[in-house]
Order: C-alpha cells, then structure tokens, then sequence
C-alpha cells in the first residue's frame, strides 16, 4: 500500500499537526517506507491468540480511597503556563 | 583521580574514610564537566548552586556523626525526561523548553533520600524518541570513545555524561533499548529493570506499557546499588507491582556453575565487525565459568521491531496529546481560535521524529486501521513474550550482544528512519516482553566498545547482575576511552 499527501493531512488533522508544502512530500515518503516496513505484521498468523495490553496482565484497575490530601502548589504549577491571570490559565475567548 | 576509582563504591569509601568531602567531589565534577562537554555536550542543564548547598549540608552532618543515606554526596546525572522539582526538564524538546517540574519523580525523591546529588539534567532524543540522541532539538551529544561517533540513544546524554568522566553513575529510561543500547556504545553497564520494579511516577511518559528507568554505572555492583535506590512499589504508578524489596547485592558474587543459558540464533543475524567473535568468546568465557550454553530459537523475534513501531507510537501519539499548549510549554503566538492554538504549538514545537511518531500512533489507531495494526501488533506482542516465557521454562539466562554494530558516525542514518529504527533489533524484544535485561562491556571492535546482553525472566534482577559480575570479573574488561582527544 502508498500513502498519499492527501492521507497525510488527514492524519495530521487528527494530530493537531500541520507541514508546510514544502516538507509534506518528504514527510509523506519517509511515513509511507515506515508504513511498508510494519505491513511484515500481516504474514503472522494470530489465529486464536488474545492482545497483550500490558505486560502484567494481573494488574487490574488499581483504586485508592478518595482521602483530600494537599496538592501541589499552585504559584509553581502557575510558572509553567504561557499565560494566567489572577490564578487562573489564560487563553483566547473560546465563544464569542 | 584513576578512572577506575571513580565507581561509586570506591568513591564511597573516599567519603567515608574522610579522603575527600562532598564539596571536593562536586568541584571536582564539574571542573571535569567545564573541561569535556565543550565537546561531548551531554549536559543541557547544570545544577551546580544547589549541588554544592546539599554537598555542604552532608559534610556537616558528616562531621557531626549524623545518619547519612547509601549515596550520601555521589554525584548523579539524570535524563531530561525525569521530573526534578525546580530543576528545568525539557525531553529535549522545544515544546517545553522552559518546563519546571513542581513535583520530584519518585525516582529522584528516592534518590534524595539517599542523599544522592543532582549535578545536572543530560540530553536525549526528543522525548526519548531515537536511537542516537540526534533527534535532540538542542544540541548533538558525542560518543566520548569517538566523538565522530553518536553515543546511542536515547539516553545518550546519561551514557557520555559517565563515560566521559563527568558524573559517576547516571539514570535513563528505556522505551525499546534507550539505556542498553547507549550502554553497549559508551563502554558501559546499563540494566532495563523488569516492567512493573521501578515507578515511572515523574517519568515524562513515551510508550506507558513500556517505559522503565535503568541505571548507567561503570560497573555491575554499582548497578545492583543503584537499583537497591530506585527499585520498589510505589503507588503514585499504578502499573507498580507490588512486592518484597530486595537486596540486590546479596548473592552479588556467588558463582554460577552449572547455570543454563540460551543464546537465541536470531540474536546472531547480521553482527558486523568483531561483534561476532567477541559473542564466541563470550560464550567460551561462561563455559569457562562452569555454565552450559546452548543455541536455542525465540522464533518471533523477527517481528519485534514491527511491532514495538506500531505500539509504541500508538501510544505516543496519545501520551503526546497533553502538549496542547495551554497549562504548560510554549505557546504559539500565531493563532486566531483554540483549534489554530493546538496546531500551531504543537507543530512549531515538535521535531520531526515526534511528529512522525504522532501521525504513525494516530494512523494505525485511527478508524478502519485499529484491527490491522494496532491490535495485531498486540497478538504479535503476546507470541512475543510467550517466546520468552517458554524459554525460560528451559534457561535461566539468555545471552546475545546488545547491538549489531558498535557506535556509528553522527549523521549516517538521520535520513532513514528505517536504518535508524534496525539499531534497536537486539533490544526491543525485551521491552515488548516486559522482562529485565541488562548490557556490559564484552571487548572492542576497531577501538569502539560491543555490550553483552543478559536477559532474565520477569525480577529476576538479582540473578542477571549476579551473572553479569561474574562475567565482568572473568574478563576484566578495563579498555577506556582516551579522553585526550576530547577538547
């Protein structure tokens, strides 16, 4: 099978990704050789054999008690957002 | 100081015994670290203000007879991808170039407990995704063994940071190979614990069912120190396992005669160089030794690398999507709506290896593709680890080299992800299997380092470092590189 651009920014829309023109037919060919290379997959046959999800498949949704204990704080998390005011995360107005 | 003498039990014992303190130590790193990584660069960040306070802290309470923790003033140097607490952490990636953890890993919390000191945050490929570090949206770390020559990766930072003399031991993460493979290019020990044994809590997620943290050291007991530091439940990591901890240097030096190992046939395909031979004399050094060895077949592995290149990306693709550009990381000046936010930040920060990665992970999970590759790469990765199982139905051990080649030349196969992907064959079953391995250095090939992989079954740590002594100490390997040509 080819992957084409048309493929690839299809695929890139549902990353939140974008190419420029200019670096999409490179991106394209590199993504097709890699595509091609784990089509070999499809000549295993799994006939009757269950998915691995996990390597410890006996770990099996791990719950805590839901105990109010002190989070991290804010002042140091607030340092890493690209923009806040009074405490809060700031963005561009979502609705109009 | 002898380079040998730069293991972390002998500089113990030099703390210990009052021969040098914690704050001469430090100096003395870091005047190591001015010297060489002008050249080398497996520094991105430098933690020499805060290291020098903790050392001072611990040569006062050193003199005052206090409680002191295994690693009271050895210096560490940490991957990039494990959150330290006020110590920037960037995956290498413009994305977060400014990222400051307000939390500490557990790792690093254990770390400190011992009193280990943090001298600084080492490079790697772009949230640990590549196989020579040159995927680094910084800088290009050198192999201090040639520095023409990559240091492997993805962890290549961690290796060139120790094997150039610039911190005693350090940690990785491994992923497909990201400790084992820089380990077996940079002369090194490194160990890829069992899934599950150290706590990925702090660990900026890649592949979550693959990711582990694994210690660089210059030699196998410091290993076995290491992880008695890191290794254990924690339940900040639900994919933890509980269990007992151990004491990893117990049973260290105890002989293995009469031990089984397998040497799986695929492993032997396509070694270039000396890497061949040097695997025949490894295998006569373990008779040597009184084990039996034997070629014996994990007939899936041909599949291995495959499959890891549809899970793990497939799982990138959605660890990655918290990089939106909102709580944290650069923000994209350039946009009009909260959609046009998300692209633009997220295509001006991620390389283009993590894009790749992102779009293959979307791709193979997206509508119409899940069952063809997602889900058969999952069935693959069960016949995968029953290899394994099977196996060790039969061996204690399985030995192999830890790659085909030694380091290749920066540059050679950046425009080939294919190429570049092959490095990690001897890897990656281990990691798609969940189980520990571990690599040492075994001899040269043309002045470049090989590693000898030892893979146990699952937590069988205690008994693959206990193998791995007994080889170190057989050969006596004590080749390293001349860092006179470092500049």
């Amino acid at each position: 099978m080819s992957i084409t651009k048309d493929q690839i920014k299809h695929v890139a829309k549902l990353s939140r990704l974008e190419f420029k023109d200019e670096n999409i037919e490179d991106f394209t060919s590199k993504f097709d050789s890699v595509i091609n290379y784990v089509e070999k997959l499809k000549s295993v046959d799994t006939t009757g054999v269950k998915p691995t999800y996990h390597p410890h498949s006996d770990i099996k949704n791990v719950m805590r008690d839901d105990v109010v204990k002190e989070s991290l704080e804010r002042d140091k998390i607030m340092k890493n957002a690209p923009e806040s005011e009074n405490g809060y995360i700031k963005v561009k107005k979502v609705i109009d | 100081m002898d380079y040998n003498e730069l293991s972390i039990t002998r500089l113990k014992d030099k703390l210990e015994s009052g021969e040098v303190t914690s704050v001469d130590l430090i100096e003395e790193y870091f005047k190591r670290i001015e010297k060489y990584d002008n050249s080398i660069e497996a520094f991105l960040t430098l933690n020499k203000e805060e290291a020098l306070k903790k050392a001072k802290e611990i040569d006062e309470k050193r003199k005052n007879g206090e409680q002191l923790g295994y690693l009271a003033g050895i210096p560490v140097a940490i991957k990039d991808n494990i959150s330290t607490k006020g110590l920037k952490t960037t995956c290498a990636s413009n994305i977060i170039k400014d990222y400051i953890p307000p939390f500490d890993a557990t790792v690093i919390e254990n770390l400190k407990n011992a009193d280990a000191i943090i001298i600084g945050k080492t490079n790697l490929d772009e949230f640990a995704m590549g196989s020579s570090t040159e995927t680094s949206a910084f800088q290009i770390t050198k192999n201090p063994w040639d520095i023409s020559r990559v240091p492997g990766g993805s962890s290549g930072g961690s290796a060139a940071a120790v094997a150039s003399q610039m911190a005693p031991f350090s940690l990785g993460s491994e992923t497909g190979g990201s400790v084992r493979q820089p380990a077996s290019f940079c002369g090194l020990v490194g160990l890829k614990p069992t899934y599950g044994l150290v706590s990925r809590y702090g660990l900026i997620a890649f592949a979550s069912s693959f990711d582990q943290i694994g210690p660089f050291t210059r030699n196998v007991e410091d290993a076995a120190i290491v992880m008695n530091v890191i290794a254990g439940y924690d339940k900040m990591d639900s994919t933890s396992v509980k269990r007992e901890k151990e004491n990893y240097l117990d049973g260290l030096k105890n002989d293995i005669k009469g031990l089984k190992i397998g040497v799986p046939k695929e492993y032997l395909e396509g070694l270039e160089g000396n890497v061949k031979s040097q695997m025949e004399q490894s295998i006569k050094t373990f008779e040597n030794l009184g084990a039996e060895v034997e070629m014996m077949s994990l007939p899936h592995s041909g599949y291995g690398l495959e499959t890891y290149y549809i899970l793990a990306p497939s799982e990138a693709s959605s660890n990655l999507a918290r990089f939106d550009g909102i709580r944290y990381g650069n923000r994209s000046s350039n946009y009009n709506n909260t959609e046009e936010l998300f692209v633009k930040t997220r295509s001006e920060g991620f390389g283009e290896e993590v894009k790749r990665r992102i779009m293959m992970g979307t791709y193979c999970l997206s509508s119409g593709y899940y069952d063809a590759y997602y889900k058969k790469a999952q069935e693959v990765r069960t016949l995968i680890k029953n290899d394994f199982d099977k196996a060790f139905e039969k061996y204690d051990i399985l030995i192999s080299p830890t790659t085909l080649s030694t380091a290749f030349k920066i540059g050679e196969k950046n425009d080939d992800p294919i190429a570049m992907y092959q490095s990690d064959k001897l890897t990656v079953g281990v990691n798609i299997a969940g189980v520990p391995a571990i690599s040492i250095p075994c001899g040269l090939s043309d002045n470049m380092p090989i590693g000898l992989q030892i893979i146990g079954k699952n937590f069988d740590e205690a008994k693959i470092l206990n193998v791995a002594y007994n080889f170190e100490k057989e050969i006596n390997f004590k080749q390293t590189p001349d860092l006179g040509g470092v500049k």
